[in-house]
């Protein structure tokens, strides 16, 4: 009895302990690089991977789907998301907004079959992890003290052959 | 024998320098009143200065230097080309203010990339840059494209044989219409109204794939001047890539194909003279080695299997193959991909189609297709002449706008230009080599700057050496001058010190 007592204990550790390494593999460990993931494009070719990034510029509806550009600093990459998870996206990035960052998690394409051979990812699930917000811009009045320099230098330079002039 | 250049020389050509100089200070007019209209008032003061400095430099040099002669050959030449490079020390101003630049050299570079229609780019944080940075960047392109003495001669400078004389030096031999004048004006013409039709086309299409109607506006315009003037600037650091749209595609290909012909050919277009479009030696030229480059480059994806079908590979590689033989730039794979997945044969077609560029008088940049017309034209008569008798005479013709007699000045001129453009690409790579890039990358690199083209294995960034970011300013300046303005320039300078005295009037 307690033969069988312990095979099943043992049964049930290894069918746990199999569960976790299956998850490990399946998931990436943490998030890649867009240079990483382009420099070696090859490798990661098909495979699921996690990406993190602020999305930049347009969210473009296709349909049920939608591009989203998202970018880690190195490069920008497409990411071809279904519209209820584009949808999460509140802020993008531009000259006026740093942009919502997202974690994705989805297949890496080298040369996407679907999309006529672009390096994109498909997301399986994208999570907002800090939410955009206004980028603020000072002006230098420096600047602006330049700008009037020379300005009355260009007045002078303009005035000069009349003043040239009047006096001969 | 040199004559040595007097003073009057040199106040002549600060003088229209500084005429030049007041026209590019008038343009910076159109990204400022682009600032103001998004409230981007930061980049506002930056273009003021821009602004003003042009201004400021320009009456400075023509109170300084007043003249009423007008040029001559050698003065014509040499203010174009040192006006193109006021134009990009100039044309930096607003860039390095904006912050996007790690330093003044930085924006000097992507200063004469965009006024020389390259489209090589240093340029940091590209996705977060202001409307009114991107409208310069593009506007860069498009003055570089028509060029900057075309639109001196259409708005500043007096019709006259010193006006022709500079219009030669940017690279436009070829008068369009008898008068230089009327030439300047029916290139912007032209080019003004592909402009609202390519950008309007662009807009439908941007709208339709899901960006907003202003951005969309914006957006047509921009990739309009890059596409028609074969620059290669986009608004965002993925190039065409960020549109991921097969439409956009289409157009901008067009738009490139359009850009790269000739303006004479345009104007025949224009007047309905269609035969002219298959009968030019240049549209020839063009086909012939467009079609042979992109079925060999296909050969080499297919060999290595890049892409996973057909369709993949045709709009990868004809994308990335007219980009690149029209000189414009634009990319829908990312810069490493190149180098890491093209493989060899088909990276040395782009480079081919880079280094043999587009047509003359157009605003695309390399060596020019009525160049390699010629070239095979004389090899072919060059192999009748041997298989002929002695005493016969062989003729060759080529058909451009006219039939004219294929003669050996002609053959000549194209190949001193031919060797120029080859000795340079060259260079450039032994320049790269030295820098520690591998061959392919190097050769690759080289050849994009020196023709105008704007294609990158991922070479051109911030962090290259400085020696390197010289030496591609240095490429795309004479590559864009087509190297007669620039050997006329270093030539005034020998003969400053080694002519002899005499007039050169």
């Amino acid at each position: 009895m307690t033969k069988n007592k312990n095979i099943f204990r043992l049964f049930v550790c290894v069918f746990y302990f199999s569960f976790l390494i299956f998850n490990f593999l399946a998931l990436p460990a943490s998030a890649l690089s867009s240079n990483d993931l382009v420099d070696n494009a090859n490798r990661y070719d098909g495979q699921v991977i996690e990406y993190q990034g602020e999305v930049i510029g347009d969210i473009m509806n296709r349909g049920g789907h939608a591009w989203i550009n998202v970018s880690d600093g190195g490069r920008a990459i497409g990411i071809w998301v279904t519209k209820n998870l584009a949808d999460q996206v509140k802020t993008r990035g531009d000259y006026n907004n740093i942009g919502d960052t997202v974690r994705i998690v989805g297949i890496f394409n080298r040369a996407c079959a679907q999309h006529g051979g672009d390096l994109d990812i498909h997301a399986n699930s994208l999570n907002v992890v800090s939410y955009g917000h206004p980028r603020v811009h000072t002006t230098n009045r420096n600047k602006l003290w330049i700008a009037l320099f020379l300005f009355i230098g260009i007045v002078v330079l303009a005035v000069l052959p009349y003043v040239i002039k009047l006096r001969a | 024998m040199l004559l040595r250049p007097t003073n009057e020389d040199f106040r002549t050509i600060a003088y229209y320098i500084g005429r030049l100089t007041v026209g590019l200070g008038i343009i910076f007019i159109i990204p400022l009143i682009t600032a103001v209209i998004f409230r981007e008032w930061d980049r506002s003061i930056d273009f003021l200065i821009a602004m003003l400095a042009s201004i400021f430099i320009g009456l400075f040099l023509q109170r300084l230097f007043p003249t009423r002669h007008d040029m001559n050959w050698s003065q014509g030449l040499a203010v174009t080309s040192i006006s193109w490079l006021v134009a990009m020390l100039l044309g930096a101003i607003p860039l390095v203010l904006s912050g996007h630049y790690g330093s003044y050299l930085d924006a000097c570079f992507d200063s004469m990339s965009g006024f020389a229609t390259t489209g090589l780019a240093l340029i940091q944080d590209l996705d977060h840059a202001a409307h009114s940075l991107n409208m310069w960047r593009h506007l860069m392109m498009f003055i570089g494209g028509q060029g900057i003495v075309v639109i001196a001669l259409t708005f500043l400078v007096r019709g006259t044989a010193g006006a022709y004389r500079m219009y030669v030096g940017e690279a436009k031999e070829e008068k369009v219409l008898p008068n230089v004048i009327q030439t300047a004006r029916f290139i912007w013409m032209i080019s003004l109204v592909y402009l609202v039709f390519g950008s309007t086309l662009l807009t439908i299409i941007g709208m339709l794939e899901g960006i907003p109607f202003v951005r969309s506006l914006l957006h047509g315009l921009w990739i309009f001047m890059a596409a028609f003037d074969t620059g290669g600037f986009t608004p965002h650091s993925q190039s065409i890539l960020y549109y991921h749209s097969f439409p956009y595609e289409i157009v901008t290909m067009v738009l490139m194909i359009l850009g790269t012909l000739n303006f004479s050919l345009h104007y025949a277009l224009w007047n309905r003279k269609f035969k002219e479009f298959f009968r030019n030696i240049e549209t020839r030229t063009l086909f012939i080695s467009t079609t042979t480059i992109f079925i060999v480059c296909t050969i080499g994806l297919t060999q290595l299997t890049v892409y996973p079908n057909w369709f993949a590979h045709l709009r990868k590689g004809f994308y990335q193959i007219v980009s690149a033989h029209s000189g414009t730039g634009f990319m829908t794979i990312y810069a490493p991909q190149f180098p890491n997945e093209w493989g060899c044969l088909a990276l040395l077609m782009a480079i081919m189609a880079m280094a043999f560029g587009g047509s003359a008088c157009s605003t695309a940049g390399g060596i020019k297709a009525i160049r390699i017309g010629l070239f095979f034209k004389a090899f072919i008569q060059d192999i009748k002449r041997i298989m002929s008798p002695g005493s016969a005479i062989v003729i060759e013709k080529f058909h451009h706008i006219k039939t004219i007699l294929l003669e050996d000045r002609l053959v000549r001129s194209a190949f001193v230009i031919l060797i120029s453009y080859l000795f340079t690409y060259l260079l450039g790579t032994v320049i790269g080599l030295y820098y520690g890039y591998p061959l392919d990358q190097a050769s690759f690199e080289s050849v994009s700057a020196s023709a105008n083209v704007g294609l990158s294995t991922g070479i051109t960034e911030p962090s290259m050496p400085n020696g390197l970011k010289v030496t591609y300013i240095i490429q795309m300046w004479v590559g864009r001058l087509e190297f007669m303005s620039v050997f006329v320039l270093i030539g005034l300078a020998i003969a400053r010190f080694t002519g002899a005295r005499g007039r050169s009037r």
